[in-house]
């Protein structure tokens, strides 16, 4: 996708690509088909949207919307814009997000809106670590565990790398998950979120964790541009498409892909 | 000319704050946040009837504002209220990709907007704000003139679906509207015919424009009067009619020149029929401490200023 337009965040969309899988086919309940309001059933927000590519990919295979539609990315006229967004009436979307800092309220919102509907399921939420630099996240961050929004599951990808370099050169972060702690929530960590076992075994201890006063943190850790070994250990592919070289030695290493949508 | 008379001076919020009320009574969807300003936009009563639909979210307007977004996510009405300067300038990002570009029915309420809020000074004065909600895409700009019309757009904004910026204000102002009137969105009010000039203005300057005109006819000047309580979507049919009629116009508001109403009448004129214009609005400047009619005064913003407008314009027909 990223390289058919020359455009795109390939490294984080590789790094959360196990947490998108195991999220949408074996933790999330979900309803078929889609509508806005998502009652009775768990929701999902992407807050650092510019890992569109892995979200996209996974909404497709999911059966929100045709796979060949993964075509359009980034393309005049489509309904998967660089980042996410609602206003082209993508299946699967509930909120733009891209402009960082902003998924943790809205999901707080969601989750919020569960409780009064008395709708008893999820909200999860993806952020960023480096994302984490945005204030908003910690007003968010105050009010959920201030307020016992205790239906609402946060991951913070913590890749440790950001677009200026890695996060603790930019803006060194200390521990995120003392942070959380300190703030009130229930943290859970995933050593490493490129394990889809450890995902889905850390995903599902998180839900056991719902329901019990706290909001839930899972710090997870990801390699950015998993999988790909020039992607890797690096900020580089942030947001840069490959060559057709470079496509080419990401495919190979990559068998099971199922082609460049 | 048509008499109005005031019923008795009240605060526009505390119109919201009825309004709020009301809706608690009548609308199970509806929801409020607030930023540590409950008693300053009357919402008491809403919170005491639906404490479990009130969120109050702090010192943290970004965070209100993406968590009103998230509200409606499940079918809820938010209503996210705070001073106007918070509730637009300090959150313009959120509200732009988390409400406006999403699409969400969130009602933005602001009071303490314009200069009217007095004392405070600038910082919490805001003069900026019609432009830059009227500038979001899919936004609804609405200015009430009074206590009695404030409530009643606060009721009808529940009715609408898409973001609203509701405006409005802190100091007791004349209140003249008819407790009844309906409020429709987008539907500018005749408020006095004439054939002279059209005085076209919104919010507090509505009761301003009375005065003026009234003046006016003493002087033998016969002046329409509009109120235009929505600024976004404007009722272009309303202005043309109008000013095919006066051949000249002026525009009053508690806010910039520029980005304003008057902008906004102005584009309507310069596409369809150009007229002469003048503009009574904040000289691109910021405000100061004050009592709101010393600073009416003071930046031109009264019945005086509106006058004199008129009297210029008249010379350029």
């Amino acid at each position: 996708m990223v390289h058919k337009v020359n455009s795109g965040h390939p490294g984080g969309s590789l790094g959360c690509t196990e947490f998108f899988v195991a999220l949408y086919n074996e933790v999330m309940d979900l309803k078929d088909g889609f509508d806005m309001d998502g009652i009775g059933e768990d929701l999902f927000f992407l807050s650092n949207g510019h890992i569109s590519p892995v979200f996209y990919s996974v909404l497709a295979r999911r059966g929100y919307f045709p796979i060949e539609e993964l075509n359009t990315f980034r393309l005049i006229d489509s309904r998967l814009q660089g980042h996410p967004t609602t206003h082209e009436g993508l299946p699967g979307v509930r909120v733009a997000s891209g402009s960082l800092g902003q998924g943790m309220s809205v999901a707080i919102g969601a989750a919020l809106a569960k409780k009064l509907n008395g709708d008893d399921h999820l909200v999860f939420s993806l952020h960023g670590d480096g994302e984490l630099q945005e204030g908003q996240n910690w007003e968010a961050i105050m009010y959920a565990a201030g307020n016992k929004v205790d239906n609402l599951i946060s991951t913070v990808d913590r890749n440790g790398q950001q677009i200026d370099g890695a996060t603790e050169d930019v803006l060194p972060m200390g521990d995120v998950a003392d942070k959380f702690r300190v703030f009130g929530w229930d943290v859970l960590e995933i050593e490493n979120g490129n394990d889809l076992e450890q995902v889905v075994a850390g995903l599902k201890e998180a839900k056991s964790r719902t329901g019990k006063g706290k909001p839930v943190c899972i710090v997870m850790t990801t390699e950015m541009g998993n999988g790909v070994d020039f992607m890797m250990h690096t900020h580089a592919w942030h947001g840069k498409a490959p060559s057709d070289e470079q496509l080419a030695t990401a495919l190979e290493q990559n068998p099971e892909t199922l082609g460049d949508y | 000319m048509t008499k109005y008379t005031d019923q008795g001076k009240q605060d526009t919020r505390s119109g919201y704050g009825e309004g709020m009320t009301e809706l608690g009574r009548t609308n199970p969807n509806v929801v409020a946040l607030c930023a540590d300003l409950v008693g300053s936009l009357k919402i008491d009563t809403f919170i005491a009837e639906n404490p479990e639909r009130f969120f109050q979210v702090g010192i943290a307007e970004a965070n209100m504002m993406g968590m009103s977004a998230g509200l409606t996510i499940g079918g809820k009405i938010p209503f996210a209220s705070t001073f106007a300067n918070f509730a637009t300038g300090r959150v313009y990002d959120q509200i732009r990709q988390s409400i406006a570009y999403s699409d969400k029915n969130v009602k933005i309420c602001a009071s303490h907007a314009g200069l009217t809020l007095g004392e405070d000074g600038a910082t919490h004065q805001i003069l900026e704000d019609i432009g830059l909600m009227k500038m979001l895409p899919g936004m609804t700009v609405i200015n009430p003139c009074d206590f009695n019309q404030t409530k009643a757009a606060t009721i009808a904004i529940a009715e609408h679906h898409g973001p609203v910026y509701l405006r409005f204000g802190r100091p007791k102002v004349a209140n003249f509207t008819p407790v009844d009137q309906k409020f429709e969105i987008g539907k500018a009010l005749m408020l006095n015919e004439g054939t002279d000039v059209t005085i076209i203005a919104t919010g507090h300057l509505v009761w301003q424009a009375l005065l003026a005109a009234e003046s006016l006819e003493n002087q033998g000047i016969s002046a329409e009067v509009i109120n235009i309580h929505t600024i976004k979507p404007l009722d272009d049919k309303a202005i043309l009619d109008s000013v095919k009629k006066t051949g000249c116009v002026v525009t009053a508001e508690e806010h910039n020149y520029l980005g304003g109403l008057g902008e906004s009448v102005a584009r309507v004129l310069a596409t369809h029929h150009p007229t002469p214009q003048e503009f009574v609005a904040t000289q691109d400047t910021f405000g100061e401490s004050g009592t709101p009619e010393q600073l009416m005064e003071k930046y031109g913003l009264n019945n005086k200023a509106i006058e004199e407008a008129v009297l210029k314009v008249l010379k350029r027909k």
